[in-house]
C-alpha cells in the first residue's frame, strides 16, 4: 500500500483497523542470490538499493535480534556531511542528497529535518581549522558558513560565551545538516525493501559462514542453513565476531558510546550544536527531550552500557556550553557498540573471499551514512566492485598506507 | 568498573588510560620482509567478545604501565599486573 494522505483519510474513516503491516515475517527459503547479515540501517538500505537500483530481489536480510535493534535505534539522530577529506566528503554528501529526497524515494515520513548544524570554536586556531573545514566542503559542493560570535549569538543567546576557560568565539554552520527520526529511516528501508520482494528475517543469528575453495555458499544460521550466491555483511559492533567467521581478522575495535535524552522541554534549542572544546553534541527531539552525547568510553566493550565517568564529562561539557541545563534532568541514558577503525573511517569493499563483502568501522558516525553506505554497498555486491564514491573506503587501505584519518590520531581506534 | 592496582589497590576507572589490546606482539626486526608482522601488529586486532588482555596506564595514580583481564561483554575484572610482569610471563624479557 503507498502511503498517502488519501490511504490515511480511508483509513481514518474505517476507525484505523485496516492497515496491513508494513513487512512480512517470513520464514528463510533455502537459498538466495544475496545474503545481507545484520538488519540494521546499512544492511537494510543495502537491500533495499539493491532491489530499487539493481533489480535483485532474491534477497535476504538476517537480523539476530529485531528489526533495528542496533545502533540505528540507538544513536543521536544527525546528519550531515561536514567532513573534510578528499576520500569523505564526496561520499558524506551523497548521502545528504539521498536524505533529502528519502522520504518521497521510500514513501514514509523519516522526519528528515535540516535544521543546521553548527560547530562552535572556542580559539583562534579552532577558528582557523574550521575555516579550512568548510573551505574543504565547498570545494566539493557543500555548504558551509563560518560565523562569528554575535551571529552565533543570534543564533543561541543563551551559551556561555564569556566562559573563563572556553569562550565561543565563533562556529562553522552547515544549514542542510540537521536530525531524522532514526527508527523511522530502518523502517522505512525495510518496508521499501520487503514490498521489492526482500525477506526480512529476524530473530535469525548468523553462527558460521560456509566456504568452498574460496567462494561464499552461505550461512549457518539459528533457523537453519540458508545458501547465497553473495553474502554482505552489515554487523556494525559485531563485524568482527561476523568475520572471524569467515576467517578474517580486521582492523576494527568494539567500543562503547553513550547517549543520553532528558525531560521533555518547551522549544528550546532548534538545530544542532556541537561543543568544541570538549565533545558534546545536542538537539532537541519533536517531543522536546534533549538528545545528547560525547565520546566513546575508551575501552573495548560489548556491553552496550558505559561508566559514570564518561556520563559525567559528557554533562560537564554539556553544562559549560549552556549553564541552563544544570537544572535539566536526564531521563534515560543507554549505550550501543561501535565498530572503530582504525582510521576513523568505513570499510565498504570486496574481501579476499569470492562472494563476500564488507560493510563495517563506521565508528560513531554510521547513522548520517546510511543511505550512501547502503547505495555503495549495493553497488559494489551487485557490480562486484567499489563505485567511485566508496573507492577510497576499499579493506586494503591500511596495508597499502592509505589511510582516511580526519582526526590524525593514526592506529588508535579509541581516540577516533 | 574497579581495577586493582598492583601498586596502589582498588581504583576506580576514570583514573586509568586504556592502550588497548596486550596480545598483539611487536615484530622483533624491521626487515621489510617482516612487514606482514608489522601490519598485523599495527592494525589487525582479534575484538574478542568476552576475556580480553589489555594495557592500561595508571596516569591518574602511580603512572605505571599495567595489564588488565577483563571481560568485554560485562566489564568484569579478573586480574591485573603490571606490564613487566606481563611480559615476563610472555617470555619477552627475563
Amino acid at each position: 500500500m503507498k502511503y498517502s494522505v488519501f490511504s490515511l483519510l480511508r483509513n481514518s474513516f474505517s476507525g484505523h483497523k485496516n492497515w496491513t503491516p508494513a513487512w512480512r515475517d517470513p520464514s528463510p527459503k533455502k537459498g538466495y542470490d544475496v545474503v545481507i547479515v545484520g538488519g540494521g540501517g546499512h544492511g537494510l538500505s543495502t537491500a533495499y538499493y539493491l532491489a530499487k537500483e539493481h533489480g535483485l530481489t532474491n534477497i535476504a536480510v538476517l537480523e539476530k535480534g529485531w528489526l533495528g535493534s542496533g545502533n540505528i535505534g540507538r544513536n543521536t539522530t544527525i546528519i550531515r556531511s561536514n567532513y573534510m577529506l578528499p576520500g569523505n566528503n564526496p561520499f558524506y554528501e551523497w548521502s545528504m542528497k539521498l536524505w533529502e529526497g528519502l522520504e518521497q524515494d521510500f514513501n514514509f515520513n523519516a522526519m528528515v529535518s535540516q535544521r543546521g548544524v553548527l560547530n562552535l570554536s572556542h580559539s583562534d586556531p579552532q577558528r582557523d581549522a574550521f575555516a579550512r573545514r568548510g573551505n574543504g566542503m565547498r570545494i566539493d559542493g557543500v555548504d558551509a558558513e563560518l560565523l562569528d560570535r554575535d551571529q552565533v549569538r543570534e543564533m543561541y543567546p543563551f551559551f556561555d560565551y564569556d566562559n573563563a576557560r572556553f569562550p565561543i568565539r565563533g562556529g562553522l554552520l552547515q544549514k542542510r545538516g540537521g536530525t531524522v527520526r532514526h527508527d523511522a529511516v530502518a523502517w522505512g528501508y525495510a518496508r521499501g525493501a520487503d514490498s521489492r520482494g526482500v525477506d526480512i528475517i529476524q530473530n535469525c543469528e548468523v553462527t558460521g559462514i560456509k566456504m568452498q575453495n574460496g567462494k561464499v555458499l552461505g550461512v549457518e544460521t539459528s533457523k537453519g542453513f540458508i545458501g547465497c550466491k553473495k553474502l554482505g555483511l552489515a554487523a556494525a559492533g559485531n563485524s568482527s565476531e561476523v568475520a572471524a567467521m569467515a576467517g578474517m581478522k580486521l582492523p576494527i575495535e568494539s567500543h562503547v558510546l553513550q547517549a543520553f535524552v532528558s525531560e521533555g522541554l518547551k522549544p528550546f534549542i532548534d538545530g544542532v550544536v556541537t561543543f568544541g572544546a570538549g565533545h558534546f553534541y545536542v538537539s532537541q527531539s519533536d517531543k522536546g527531550g534533549l538528545v545528547f552525547g560525547g565520546d566513546i568510553d575508551g575501552y573495548n566493550s560489548y556491553a552496550r552500557r558505559g561508566n559514570l565517568p564518561m556520563v559525567e564529562h559528557v554533562i560537564e561539557a554539556g553544562v559549560a556550553m549552556i549553564p541552563s541545563l544544570a537544572r535539566v534532568r536526564v531521563l534515560r541514558s543507554w549505550g550501543g557498540i561501535m565498530d572503530m577503525s582504525m582510521d576513523g573511517s568505513p570499510i565498504i569493499d570486496k574481501t579476499h573471499i569470492d562472494g563476500l563483502y564488507l560493510n563495517a568501522g563506521w565508528c560513531y558516525g554510521g547513522f548520517k551514512a546510511t543511505p550512501a553506505s547502503g547505495w555503495c554497498f549495493a553497488y559494489t555486491i551487485a557490480n562486484n566492485e567499489p563505485h567511485k564514491l566508496n573507492a577510497a573506503y576499499l579493506l586494503d587501505r591500511f596495508r597499502r598506507g592509505y589511510m582516511i584519518d580526519e582526526k590524525g590520531q593514526g592506529a588508535t581506534p579509541n581516540l577516533h | 568498573m574497579l581495577i586493582k592496582c598492583p601498586h596502589c589497590g582498588t581504583r576506580p576507572v576514570e583514573e586509568f588510560t586504556f592502550l588497548g589490546d596486550a596480545d598483539v606482539k611487536r615484530p622483533a626486526t624491521t626487515d621489510p620482509s617482516s612487514m606482514d608482522q608489522w601490519f598485523d601488529y599495527v592494525y589487525l586486532r582479534d575484538n574478542p567478545k568476552g576475556r580480553f588482555n589489555e594495557y592500561v596506564h595508571h596516569s591518574g595514580g602511580c603512572r605505571a604501565w599495567l595489564v588488565i583481564t577483563r571481560d568485554t561483554q560485562t566489564h568484569e575484572v579478573f586480574g591485573c599486573v603490571t606490564a613487566r610482569d606481563w611480559a615476563k610471563k610472555q617470555g619477552a624479557v627475563r
